[in-house]
């Protein structure tokens, strides 16, 4: 799931303070379920700025709506009246959600109400973490279904560093040492032996180095 | 609205178990309390959502009181921890908009504390008389 937060208010109201009718878009999928840009957070930042507007004079209209999913045509659609009769949007969907607006309404000011952080999941009640960067080539199944790449400070294929502490990384202590994970979670499944082979340098074409990436299937274009 | 006739407009926002039995405890006892507050029973504070606050004084609201249970003693066990991280998020949300976060405030007591909640409503209702009318109502339209 994408995770994401909020701006703070200060920046959201510079942000879209030239504009008199605004709307912010909450999407219901990744944010909503991160409590970051469903549709309780689009009612708290609507108030939000709306308050904001008045204390600073300014004259801002500010409606409220919700979709799906913000990345997909289909559910775009149903948010195309609101957009027409607002003068710009503030989408608290990802930056994928973000992109899918301004593509679709290339004469509407689009603008992103949130930061979007990373690729991870609920650890608990208010907290996540990042469990995946999206490399392009996953390496999982190498190690016990830890990712080095993510979750070692060093990103390093072939650890430990030795700068670990009992089970914590030296970069931050309040972190777990993704090596020790490994080591522990491989011991679990009997698959030692992995860690005996040396791991090439990892193949990053697959990465973001060369701009954005695509994946076409052709069985499934029309 | 000149400082000296104003009345501040407060929401309090009582739970069913604590506070709302104990300001009708205070109506028993005689014990007065200003009528500056306006009271809503809630099941639970637990209830209470940060947009319930961002709207009361997004429409015209002076004050929001949140009144729950002693901490530990929750009909609902943590609905008022709940509440009262709630009620925290939402004093830094009107930190950054630049509002007073006093405006808005929490408190615990039981349903036998009749004198204490008196005292925090009249505490309350002074603390807002000092902070003046809503800049939100002063700016803006007033939502009837």
């Amino acid at each position: 799931m994408i995770i994401a937060q909020r701006k703070n208010i200060p920046d959201l109201l510079a942000i879209v303070k030239d504009h008199k009718k605004l709307l912010v878009l909450g999407c219901g999928t990744c944010v909503t379920v991160c409590l970051a840009g469903g549709v309780r957070e689009v009612s708290i930042i609507a108030s939000a700025l709306r308050m904001s507007a008045k204390l600073k004079g300014l004259p801002l209209e500010v409606e409220e709506l919700t979709i799906e999913r913000q990345c997909d045509n289909v559910f775009l659609e149903q948010a195309a009246d609101a957009i027409k009769r607002n003068d710009a949007v503030l989408s608290l969907g990802c930056g994928a959600g973000v992109q899918a607006i301004a593509e679709r309404y290339t004469n509407k000011p689009v603008y992103a109400g949130l930061d979007t952080a990373f690729i991870g999941i609920l650890e608990e009640r208010g907290v996540w973490t990042e469990k995946c960067a999206a490399c392009g080539a996953c390496v999982l199944h190498e190690y016990g279904g830890i990712c080095p790449v993510t979750r070692c400070a060093k990103h390093m294929l072939n650890g430990p560093c030795s700068g670990s502490r009992e089970d914590r990384c030296e970069v931050n202590p309040e972190r777990q040492c993704a090596w020790q994970l490994i080591y522990k979670r491989l011991k679990d499944i009997g698959q030692l032996d992995r860690l005996k082979k040396i791991k090439p340098p990892k193949n990053w074409n697959r990465s973001q180095s060369g701009g954005y990436r695509t994946i076409i299937r052709e069985d499934h274009r029309v | 609205m000149k400082q000296e006739n104003f009345e501040p407009k407060i929401l309090a926002f009582c739970c069913h178990y604590c506070a709302y039995s104990s300001a009708d405890l205070a109506g028993s006892m005689r014990i007065q309390y200003p009528p500056n507050v306006r009271i809503i029973r809630t099941p639970c504070t637990g209830r209470l959502e940060t947009e319930y606050f961002m709207k009361a004084l997004e429409n015209g609201a002076d004050g929001v009181l949140v009144a729950g249970c002693l901490e530990g003693g929750c009909h609902f066990v943590e609905g008022n921890l709940c509440a009262k991280r709630r009620v925290n998020y939402t004093r830094e949300i009107l930190e950054e908009i630049g509002m007073e976060k006093e405006r808005l405030r929490m408190v615990n007591v039981s349903a036998a504390m009749a004198r204490p909640l008196a005292d925090t409503i009249i505490d309350m209702v002074e603390t807002v008389r000092k902070l003046g009318p809503s800049p939100i109502r002063q700016n803006g339209s007033l939502k009837k």
